[in-house]
């Protein structure tokens, strides 16, 4: 429990209504993903630009240059902005810009963590960027440190399914908080874990549950249908 | 209550909280009046999801619905009205008077090197030498030699559209660059506002001694009343975010800092928009031949006159200015 704590990239908020709300931080490696698709459309952009464009002489370089500035500083602005926090590489990997307060980002903090990628890109390629999210706690850039706000992933959880053939089994002792967080995670996840692992942990419960081996492993998932509400 | 109950009992009011926030979001309908309300019946579910230890998976379901819904609750006005504008414009203006003595202090980290550049070269060929090499100098004399028919960079009329998209990315670019710098202690900012203030009281030194003036002054006198005015007001952006570092006060670092750069963005708004009317003005109004000498110096001190009243002694920002 508690290493997984120092692991832990969760950060929660006391919103407005009083509850206490959890997002996940995204770490450096699906930030420099969704760059990359970041960088990988502009430089479409810029190439189509580049191939018309010189048709139109003067008029078209001015227009070039003009484009290709609004891109390089503006475009994550635009997106952030007007598409709820989210440029098309963040889409793509489930990240999100929020506020510091987890509300959704507005135009100043977009435009200051924006303008500051010039600092986080010294001496090259992002690094003094990449050093600061490692060193601060929510794995924030230079520009997210001075605008307030985080990256975070959004990816809905999929819908746990429970195996409706198990039976349910009243367990014989009483439980502690942990105890049944344990088996009900172990029930609810027994469909991701192989069979053979699922009856090793199931063998540690034998002392308590009296059976062993699959027979062992049946009888805790239907205490933890029991404890999930099956009757 | 066990889990599987409180799951069924609630199921449907998820779901229909869930599609409401999707066609909100798609911008299909408007969040009902029952909105607010219905979003703190699920802050209150998901607290007593997490208290009666129900499964994580629910909790991490309950927990994507709230931040869903709490997106929508809290979202800011992201519309860019001509209103919204104005009102940067005012903020700005406000922000400018309140913050005089990061703009005085810019401003004197731009003027000063350049007096000293200025005076240096006038005085002495070989100054110009220090920061500008021989053949960028020559490049400079030729453009602004009297001789020409168009001042400035040589060009024909048809580029003038692709100077100012140069002038956009360089010149605005360098203004970023200044308030970047701000993060590094303010030590970037006081990097490029220096440089900026060496290099044009060089160059000014240099083509005055050349008696290159006659051509020189008119060019740089329309544009330069917004273009320098802009550098020095994103210099002030820098040096604010780097001052709330070095001597945050009462705050912790990182809390100044945030403090300092939401009041530092609202300069910035006003730099920015300062420096598009400078590079239109570099492109289509100062490189042309066709206009009297006398009819640029006036517009030019004209220009100045009214960017110093507007950023320090107009009324604009006055009403703003307490808070």
């Amino acid at each position: 429990m508690c290493a997984s704590k120092l692991l832990d990239n969760h950060c929660s908020v006391e919103t407005p209504e009083g509850i206490e709300f959890v997002q996940a931080m995204a770490g450096p490696v699906p930030r420099i993903l969704a760059y990359l698709i970041d960088l990988a459309w502009r430089g479409l952009v810029y190439a189509g630009l580049g191939m018309m464009l010189p048709l139109m002489g003067g008029l078209g370089m001015g227009l070039f240059l003009i484009l290709t500035f609004l891109l390089e500083w503006f475009y994550p602005v635009f997106f952030e902005v007007f598409r709820h926090g989210q440029t098309p590489g963040k889409k793509a990997l489930g990240l999100k810009v929020v506020n510091e307060d987890f509300t959704p980002i507005g135009w100043g903090a977009s435009v200051v963590r924006n303008l500051l990628r010039a600092a986080d890109f010294l001496p090259l390629f992002y690094v003094a960027g990449i050093v600061s999210m490692v060193v601060s706690g929510r794995f924030q850039r230079l520009g997210d440190l001075a605008a307030g706000s985080l990256v975070v992933h959004v990816d809905k959880q999929p819908k746990v399914v429970v195996d409706e053939s198990i039976k349910p089994i009243m367990p014989r002792q009483v439980l502690s908080r942990a105890e049944r967080q344990g088996i009900i995670g172990l029930t609810e996840r027994s469909m991701s874990i192989s069979q053979p692992r699922q009856e090793e942990l199931a063998q540690l419960l034998e002392p308590v549950t009296g059976v062993s081996g699959a027979a062992g492993l049946e009888h805790l998932k239907g205490v933890g249908a029991w404890l999930l509400g099956r009757k | 209550m066990k889990e599987r109950d409180f799951e069924q009992q609630y199921e449907p009011l998820w779901q229909a909280f869930e599609r409401q926030v999707e066609d909100c979001r798609q911008g299909v309908e408007k969040p009902q009046t029952t909105f607010p309300e219905q979003y703190r019946q699920l802050c209150g579910q998901l607290s007593l999801a997490r208290q009666r230890d129900y499964s994580d998976a629910l909790v991490a379901r309950l927990n994507h619905l709230v931040m869903r819904g709490h997106h929508l609750l809290y979202q800011r006005e992201a519309r860019a009205t001509v209103g919204r504008l104005g009102n940067a414009l005012v903020a700005f203006v406000a922000a400018l008077r309140q913050n005089r003595q990061y703009v005085l202090c810019a401003a004197l980290l731009f003027i000063l090197p350049a007096l000293v550049m200025g005076i240096g070269t006038y005085l002495s060929e070989t100054f110009m030498y220090s920061l500008v090499s021989p053949e960028q100098a020559a490049e400079l004399e030729s453009m602004y030699d009297p001789a020409n028919d168009r001042l400035g960079p040589e060009r024909d009329s048809e580029t003038d559209l692709a100077m100012f998209g140069y002038y956009i990315s360089h010149n605005i670019g360098i203004a970023f660059k200044a308030f970047a710098g701000g993060m590094f202690l303010g030590i970037g900012t006081l990097m490029v506002v220096l440089y900026n203030g060496l290099y044009l009281g060089a160059v000014t030194g240099y083509l005055t001694r050349a008696g290159f003036g006659i051509t020189f002054y008119p060019f740089v006198i329309g544009h330069g009343a917004f273009e320098l005015t802009a550098i020095v007001i994103c210099g002030a952006a820098g040096l604010m975010m780097g001052h709330a570092l070095i001597h945050p006060g009462r705050q912790r670092r990182l809390d100044a800092l945030r403090t300092a750069s939401a009041e530092a963005v609202k300069l910035m708004y006003g730099g920015v928009f300062m420096l598009f009317v400078a590079a239109f003005l570099e492109a289509f109004w100062s490189s042309s031949g066709q206009l009297p000498v006398a009819v640029k110096l006036v517009v030019g001190a004209a220009l100045w006159l009214f960017v110093l009243w507007f950023c320090f002694f107009s009324k604009i920002g006055m009403s703003r200015e307490p808070d």
